[in-house]
């Protein structure tokens, strides 16, 4: 029972001090999905809502809300990888495999969490390259001008996403990366309770239920989108 | 009384520097009413008769006290059956012909002595580092001097069921021991005895169980539903919480 000299240093190097990291910045993530899905959802609601709230994300604070956002979720996504690679590193270097392998309840989607995650993070990539660096596309063109009701200059974030799930492969691996999501939700939202401590048998089946509810949610969400685009031609006659 | 002929895939394995491998065996006319490792102690018989090494594997009390059969049946600590230790299984719960995979407990941890025994005395320097009570402890105190409420009483209890097989180990696919850490510290933890050093007791055995090369837990619960005293991952929660305060303590003290 000796006391290490640095307990911060020692609470990061532990096994639960690592998953309260994992843990807490996964919860970030978990609440800026709710956020990102409300302003995706403006796209039903017209041309002109969606441009005006991509204005007002932008020009949040004069400009610097949305950098203090994406500095934010930048700390979280490099401390949630890191400490999961690191983990999983452990993990699978503990135990030596079994000739005979089973498993009895942990589900499928916990056991691929590492893999539903790295698919993610590549996703995340691509996602930021095709809509917020725009790279490899015409999506800061004349055609994606436009003048918002309040008379400001503005980029047509609404012809953006429009013309962007109008090619099916994007449409197929954003459905692909939300299905993953929605597999690496379903384990990591319930573990977060476990992980704070705030799991018991009476609050479980609770925890269980809206986790569930809540990856139902975000899922449908996000696809719906690039179905009703792509597959139901959405916005398409406004071109 | 009816008999069962077996195929067995047994794991052996000279000693710990050795690399090990599958050997299989033919069990034959084994009584439905024998236990497991009985039918494996009529194995042995017959190996021996043989002048082959009979099949070495851990056991003690054969009455599901102990904890010492380390040993997974198809990829199962002590068996798909649920609350019970290896002796504890029977052999009627297996169809004739069948063929069984048998395996010590699998962890860097527990290194493998001979082969179905492990060396589990890591569990024992865990034990060393925080889960006890630094008390004269004298004759039994009358149950009633101290007061405990019941729900604390009974949820200590549920801990202290705990043998320390090593099963929650040995079905984590990262070979987490944090089933049985959470156990220990949660059993005396609950009681106004333990509690006085419950911080000290908790940084000292999740430091000493790092220390020992266990994974990390992944919250599968796979451990709770091989435990052959059904020990509830709930412990596993609290210990958690009090890692976390126990750590924010130290921090600031």
């Amino acid at each position: 029972m000796s006391a290490p000299k640095n307990p911060l240093c020692s609470f990061v190097s532990s096994s639960i001090g690592r998953k309260l990291i994992v843990a807490i910045t996964g919860l970030a993530f978990v609440l800026f999905l709710a956020g990102h899905l409300t302003g995706n959802l403006l796209i039903f609601a017209g041309e002109d809502a969606f441009n005006e709230y991509a204005y007002f994300l932008h020009h949040f604070l004069h400009g610097a809300g949305v950098w203090v956002a994406r500095l934010g979720l930048l700390v979280c996504l490099v401390l949630h990888v890191w400490f999961t690679i690191l983990l999983t590193k452990e993990n699978k270097s503990a135990r030596p495999k079994y000739a005979h392998q089973a498993t009895v309840q942990a589900p499928k989607s916990s056991r691929i969490m590492i893999w539903s995650g790295l698919t993610i993070l590549a996703f995340i990539i691509y996602h930021i390259l095709h809509f917020t660096a725009r790279v490899g596309n015409d999506y800061n063109g004349d055609r994606y001008q436009t003048t918002l009701k309040t008379g400001e200059d503005a980029h047509n974030a609404w012809l953006m996403v429009i013309d962007g799930f109008s090619w099916w492969p994007a449409a197929l691996f954003y459905v692909i990366a939300m299905t993953l999501l929605c597999s690496h939700l379903s384990h990591g939202l319930a573990s977060i309770f476990q992980t704070l401590g705030l799991r018991t048998k009476k609050t479980a089946p609770l925890i269980n239920l809206t986790a569930k509810a809540y990856t139902l949610v975000i899922f449908l969400g996000f696809i719906s989108i690039p179905i009703a685009i792509y597959l139901f031609g959405f916005g398409c006659s406004c071109k | 009384m009816s008999f069962l002929n077996l195929t067995l895939k047994v794991w052996r394995q000279e000693n710990s520097t050795s690399s090990g491998r599958i050997e299989t065996y033919e069990a034959k006319e084994i009584p439905t009413s024998a236990s497991f490792l009985e039918m494996i102690d009529i194995v042995n018989e017959r190996l021996i008769k043989d002048g082959e090494e009979p099949i070495h594997f851990d056991h003690d009390c054969r009455e599901g006290i102990c904890g010492m059969c380390s040993m997974t049946i198809n990829g199962i600590p002590h068996s798909k059956e649920r609350g019970i230790t290896t002796c504890q299984l029977h052999m009627r719960k297996f169809k004739d012909g069948e063929t069984i995979w048998i395996e010590p407990f699998r962890a860097n941890a527990f290194p493998i002595i001979k082969d179905l025994v492990t060396d589990r005395t890591a569990f024992d320097r865990i034990i060393a580092s925080g889960g006890y009570i630094s008390v004269r402890t004298g004759s039994a105190p009358d149950a009633h001097a101290i007061p405990i409420p019941k729900a604390d009483a009974d949820a200590a209890f549920d801990a202290a069921a705990c043998i320390g097989c090593g099963a929650c180990v040995a079905a984590c696919k990262n070979a987490s021991a944090m089933l049985f850490v959470s156990a220990k510290a949660s059993h005396l933890n609950h009681l106004p005895q333990g509690a006085v050093e419950k911080d000290q007791r908790v940084l000292g055995m999740v430091r000493q169980m790092d220390a020992e090369g266990f994974g990390n837990c992944t919250n599968q619960y796979e451990c709770e539903a091989v435990c052959p005293k059904e020990i509830s991952a709930d412990h596993i929660a609290k210990l958690n919480r009090d890692y976390l305060a126990a750590s924010a303590r130290e921090a600031t003290s």
